[in-house]
């Protein structure tokens, strides 16, 4: 062996590329594309297909740039070709141009022009571009090519086939990103068309997203069709939070009215997507069922009165509640689905009133303590060697965090063991998907993580165990104790919690989460309680055991309801408050990761509605406790200055950021749990499992006239032979039955459905699952019998 | 048995004649039988598989290296080459062999296919086990029934004779061979939208890089595409080694190769010639093959090389079959196919016949030859049928232009006096279909101009008179 002089301090880096740009040097890294390192230089390229979140195919040729090449300049379209040591690149030559007029002008030859009555004019690339690289006008006199316009793809989206540019980008996306290629070419050449295959709409939950990157107008969306042109719109930034992905996005507002939102590229998040749901229930936040003043019962009804007056209400119910037997008779629950700030405001109003009984979730989540696993950032899923999941179906609860997972599973960077009760959306894309029997979790869970084959795959590098709530008729417990099985075989894996509210994180951090609902709701039931307050939640529809939320608040005799609709719950209001929905309140929010970024007002309340925050500073107030806060940016600071956790989520951090923050860790000691018990194999009948579909009856969706008639409706998903053995056929109904009642509802043969289980989706408009779920129980058994 | 049957012959394939030519792939022509495994076993058949597998694999694979098999499909890339492109150890690799033959006027591997489809099958099995191949997938293209029948049957007295399958001839050779039928697209010559096609998607050229399918092709494995024609040569050439191959024809263009005809011309027809010695005058004229212009007439133009190659015209006669040669005049040699104009032909309604297929054929992926293909066939048909007017002369040549920059090839005209302009063509479009519907427009517009003056509408000029200027 030779020994070598230590090389110089210098360091090559070796997937640095140097390369010229209309002579001026330009810095890349190896397999960067010309167009994206001209991006970066400032020498804009023009382009249709190219999107830099999906595979390049250069098919739109509007790209076109000189490369000096052996023999002389080459053609080369810049979003195939990568960079090159010393390449030459010229974006601006006579040929360079000529190439680019050329494509521009082919591509408007067969394009109709109806801009003037186009939704994309205005925003239009083909248009913007047309004008900056177009030879100024056409030559092509023939007539052009024609077809029915438009024709509906889904529910939602309408393709103008006679518009479309044939760029492959919502069909790529569709393919590749979606996992969902239910749009396809179809004829060829001069006949391509985009188009669906027969009777086999494009029901993706991301369709939206194929309208907002169309280059062109050929894709509309239903929800915002003939609403606006695009340069009467205003655009603010903001976060959604219908989950608790919290994907980026703008609200745009025309006359202050919320038109519609846009996915925005956060490189952490959501790469500029969207779904569905997201995108499409700006719809619900000017519905008319909204409330708008608010409402104090005077005898049997709930009579319209002034704040004033409805707070003063509150209050005394309140404080007469505290002075009849102290703070434990009042409880608290909701304050996930607003913002930082209104959680923070709620929880020093509790702790001020000294109520323990406080919790953001239902029941239908996890323990609050999930939080104090080391954390993992949807990043580090996404790049994790393996991921684990002890989770409900990402595709149907966080969409855009399914579309992250499956991208690390298909771009080969992640191996996927799925553990599961039914097939979820990620089922085809794990590597391996171990299922099991509720009750048997962490049992399955010990047992696979024990092979061979599988230790060696978590020996290959980092393991994110993603964990929520995957069975709402069973007991929480066996998941946290699944989770603790894993991180006693893997003590360096780390967690990401997948709890669903859109705030539901934030709420919990700052402290709305002391007791478990479903205790509280217990005590209800006992006399325990004499005054409830529901920040925007809804125990009836959301707690798992609806007899047991219904018992409860009947056993309340005064329950003071904010929230932006009527709901089962709130209808049984002593004092009913309107409150500010999305889109109409600043603050920040939290997502699951613990990501804290700015969410903003873009339209005015609807009538005199208020911000959850803003009603807790009011009544402490009244309760005489002042909290000395008097606007949203004092709350904040005030949540900065006193949570720890919040630290580093200034304002000017975020202001700084727009991706957001991430919350700093807090570790507390892990409690002492329950062990539960292994459940037997149901007795009698099928042990019962509830999950989630994306579209349900839950009010943002209800209220969007676009979205409602997307739920499914309920249903008994059977597998086939077990369908078959009880002798129903596919859509009859069967009775349902629990130890508590039975129900009726129609049945769905499902081979995702293991044998042995039957599987419902919680809250869709028909018959109500909850009405057979008995929190007391580790897990649900139920009886099923045809008519 | 034989002797060559005379008695029966062929009608639908007219135009060979039995001489004393060389004859590497089409020696069995003139039986009857010839596809049968008996006619194919009387003939020397598997006497080329029997030699390559009694050598090691590299010593075949060098042998055809050696004779420099060029590619007969169009590009003219050797075959012995082309199978070194494979990665090492790479499994399981695959041959692809193209029989989707669809350029106009080519008709030569159907002929293969139909008459001779043992010596394709033995081609098959020599390739594969000189480069390593695991599996053949035989791509025939949908329109060629008889095709597909016969290599059908012959494939199974192939495997039931023990050719094909397990253990080869007793050897440790196993090879199975998978028929596939295409369903008739023009681009699916294209070899990586042939793969895409037999993937079961639709046929699309793969976008460049990677510019071979060797690296990554059918089920992103390696993959070695190569023509019928090519892969007929290889029993001949075992059986008779390189020296006797290299003998034939000239050192860079070695072996024979075989040619369609059609047209005006006394014998239209299929005709194996030698590579580099024969010439566009021998093929037309020579009594041998052709026996020159029908009726007499004189010869205006011809396409030398399938129905996108720029045209040649009796400049052009003495250029030899060579892809240089004939590149460098201004066209190319592709699949073999020449089809001659005689001095009755209609040039701009030929042109038309020629691009209305291309943007019929256009697999409508990229926006050059999708738009610009259409709109040429529109501006010439308008031309054809005597409503075109001057400007539209220039649009043709402008949107032909956005499909590729730079000066098209041609071939040189003394009548007028031009240079040619040599192969190749730069291009706007990810394959040649694109560029394949300007070229017939482009040779005729610069051959015969005066054919297109003739055609157009010619506007009188109103004599205007200067105000104030009467009286």
């Amino acid at each position: 062996m030779t020994t070598t002089e230590p090389t110089p301090e210098i360091a090559v880096d070796p997937n640095a590329v140097n390369l010229t740009i209309n002579g001026r040097p330009v810095a890349a890294r190896k397999g960067e594309l010309i167009i994206a390192a001209a991006d970066r230089s400032g020498d804009y390229i023009p382009r249709f297909c190219y999107h830099p979140r999906m595979s390049p195919v250069g098919m739109c040729r509007q790209c076109l740039v000189e490369v000096e090449g052996p023999r002389g300049p080459m053609m080369v379209v810049s979003c195939m070709t990568p960079v090159a040591e010393g390449q030459v690149v010229r974006t601006e030559t006579e040929q360079v141009k000529r190439a680019q007029e050329g494509i521009i002008e082919l591509l408007l030859a067969n394009h109709p022009l109806d801009c003037p009555v186009c939704d994309k004019g205005g925003e239009c690339p083909l248009q913007d571009q047309a004008f900056s690289h177009g030879p100024g006008e056409s030559r092509f006199i023939e007539e052009k090519r024609h077809y029915e316009k438009p024709i509906a793809i889904s529910d939602l989206v309408l393709l103008d086939r006679e518009r479309c540019i044939l760029c492959d980008r919502c069909t790529r996306f569709a393919d590749e990103v979606a996992g969902d290629a239910l749009i396809h070419f179809t004829s060829r050449g001069n006949n391509t068309q985009v188009q669906t295959f027969p009777d086999e709409p494009f029901s993706s939950y991301f369709s939206g997203n194929t309208v907002q990157i169309c280059p062109v107008g050929a894709l509309t969306a239903q929800p915002y069709r003939f609403k606006a042109r695009p340069w009467d719109l205003e655009k603010t930034e903001s976060t959604c939070t219908t989950c608790s992905v919290g994907c980026r996005i703008t609200l745009e507002s025309s006359r202050d009215e919320l038109l519609r939102y846009q996915g925005v590229d956060s490189d952490p998040v959501n790469h500029g997507w969207l779904c569905d749901k997201g995108r499409f229930n700006f719809e619900s936040v000017k519905s008319d069922a909204r409330l708008s003043n608010p409402l104090v019962r005077d005898g049997g009804s709930l009579v319209e009165t002034s704040w004033s007056s409805a707070l003063s209400t509150a209050a005394s119910l309140i404080r007469s509640a505290v002075n009849a037997g102290g703070a434990s008779r009042v409880a608290v629950l909701g304050g996930a689905r607003g913002t930082n700030e209104d959680a923070h405001a709620w929880a020093r109003l509790t702790s001020a009133l000294g109520i323990d009984s406080v919790d953001a979730q239902l029941g239908d989540g996890l323990p609050a303590d999930v939080l104090s696993y080391p954390q993992a950032t949807i990043d580090e899923a996404a790049r994790a060697s393996t991921i684990i999941l002890l989770a409900p179906d990402l595709k149907e609860e966080l969409p855009i965090l399914y579309l992250r997972l499956r991208d690390a599973s298909e771009k080969k960077r992640s191996r996927i063991l799925e553990f599961t009760a039914k097939e979820s959306g990620l089922t085809r894309y794990a590597w391996k998907t171990v299922p099991y029997l509720p009750g048997t979790q962490p049992a399955v869970v010990a047992s696979t993580l024990a092979d061979a084959p599988i230790s060696a795959q978590m020996a290959t590098g980092s393991v994110v165990v993603v964990v929520g709530r995957s069975n709402l008729a069973e007991s929480d417990e066996y998941t946290m104790a699944a989770l603790d099985a894993v991180m006693t075989a893997h003590p360096n894996a780390t967690v990401l919690p997948v709890l669903r509210r859109g705030n539901v994180r934030g709420a919990l951090t700052v402290g709305l989460g002391r007791r478990d609902a479903v205790d509280i709701l217990a005590d209800a039931v006992n006399g325990e309680i004499d005054c409830l307050v529901l920040v925007g939640a809804d125990p009836i529809g959301d707690c798992p055991d609806t007899e047991l939320a219904r018992r409860a608040l009947a056993a309340i005799p005064n329950i003071i309801a904010i929230d932006t609709f009527a709901t089962a719950s709130s209808s049984k209001a002593s004092v009913l408050l309107p409150a500010a929905a999305f889109g109409e309140k600043d603050g920040t929010t939290t997502n699951l990761e613990g990501r804290v970024t700015r969410l903003a007002r873009k339209v005015t309340v609807n009538g005199t509605s208020r911000p959850d925050w803003m009603v807790a500073l009011e009544l402490a107030d009244v309760l005489g406790h002042d909290l000395a806060m008097a606007s949203v940016s004092d709350v904040h600071a005030d949540l900065v200055s006193s949570n720890a956790a919040f630290a580093s989520a200034t304002r000017s951090a975020l202001s700084a950021h727009p991706d957001g923050v991430v919350l700093e860790p807090v570790r507390s000691s892990s409690p002492s749990r329950v062990v539960p018990p292994a459940a037997e194999r149901p007795g009698f009948g099928y042990r019962l499992v509830v999950g989630r579909k994306l579209y349900d009856n839950g009010r943002n969706v209800a209220e969007s006239p676009s979205l409602a008639p997307l739920a499914p409706g309920s249903a008994l998903h059977m597998h086939p032979l077990d369908l078959e053995r009880l002798g129903a056929a596919d859509g009859a109904s069967v009775k349902v039955s629990g130890d508590r009642t039975s129900i009726v509802m129609d049945v769905k043969s499902d081979d995702s459905v293991q044998r042995g289980t039957v599987w419902a989706a919680w809250a869709q408009p028909g018959a109500n699952i909850g009405e057979l779920i008995d929190s007391t129980k580790w897990v649900n058994d139920v009886k099923v019998e045809t008519l | 048995m034989n002797t060559p049957d005379s008695t029966n012959t062929y009608p639908h394939a007219p135009g060979f004649v039995a001489g004393d030519r060389p004859r590497i792939v089409t020696s069995r022509f003139e039986y009857s039988d010839s596809y049968t495994l008996q006619r194919y076993l009387a003939t020397d058949g598997y006497a080329g598989l029997r030699a390559a597998l009694g050598r090691p694999a590299n010593e075949v694979h060098d042998e055809v290296k050696s004779a420099t098999v060029l590619g007969r499909g169009g590009a003219g890339f050797p075959a012995g080459t082309k199978w070194g492109l494979t990665p090492q150890g790479v499994f399981p690799r695959y041959l692809v062999v193209n029989g989707d033959e669809s350029e106009p006027g080519t008709y030569k591997d159907r002929l293969l296919m139909e008459r001779d489809p043992h010596q394709l099958i033995e081609g098959c099995l020599i390739a594969c086990y000189a480069a390593g191949l695991s599996q053949c997938f035989l791509y025939i293209r949908g329109e060629m029934a008889l095709a597909q029948e016969r290599v059908a049957a012959a494939l199974n007295e192939a495997y039931a004779a023990g050719y094909v399958g397990k253990n080869i001839l007793g050897s440790k050779f196993s090879l199975d061979i998978v028929l596939h039928w295409g369903a008739g697209a023009y681009v699916v010559g294209e070899e990586t939208a042939l793969i895409e096609s037999l993937e079961g998607n639709r046929g699309m050229p793969r976008l460049k890089p990677p510019y071979f399918p060797a690296a990554i092709g059918l089920y992103g494995q390696p993959t070695i595409v190569n023509n019928v024609e090519t892969l007929a040569n290889l029993p001949w050439l075992m059986r008779n080694g390189a020296e006797a191959y290299t003998a034939i024809g000239t050192k860079t263009s070695p072996g024979t190769r075989m040619v369609a005809v059609s047209g005006h011309v006394k014998r239209p027809g299929v005709y194996e010639i030698i590579n580099g010695v024969t010439t566009f005058r021998d093929l037309i004229f020579n009594e041998e093959y052709c026996g020159g212009i029908r009726n007499g007439n004189k010869l205006k133009a011809f396409v030398p090389g399938g129905g996108s190659a720029p045209w040649f015209t009796e400049d052009q006669l003495d250029v030899a079959f060579e892809g240089p040669q004939a590149g460098a005049a201004g066209s190319m040699l592709g699949s073999g196919a020449v089809m001659v104009m005689d001095e009755t032909t209609d040039i701009p309604a030929a042109a038309l016949t020629l691009t209305r297929f291309y943007a019929h054929e256009s697999c409508g992926k990229c926006t050059p030859c999708r738009e610009g293909g259409t709109w040429l066939e529109r501006i010439l048909s308008r031309i054809v049928d005597g409503k075109g007017t001057d400007a539209d002369l220039a649009q043709l040549v402008e949107v032909g232009t956005s499909i590729c920059p730079g000066d098209f090839p041609h071939a040189s005209s003394k009548r007028l006096g031009l240079d040619a302009v040599p192969f190749p063509y730069k291009m706007n479009t990810i394959c040649f279909v694109g560029p394949s519907a300007y070229a017939p427009i482009n040779s005729a517009l610069v051959l015969f101009p005066e054919e297109f003056a003739a055609r157009v509408t010619k506007r009188n000029m109103i004599p205007v008179t200067a105000v104030g200027a009467a009286s």
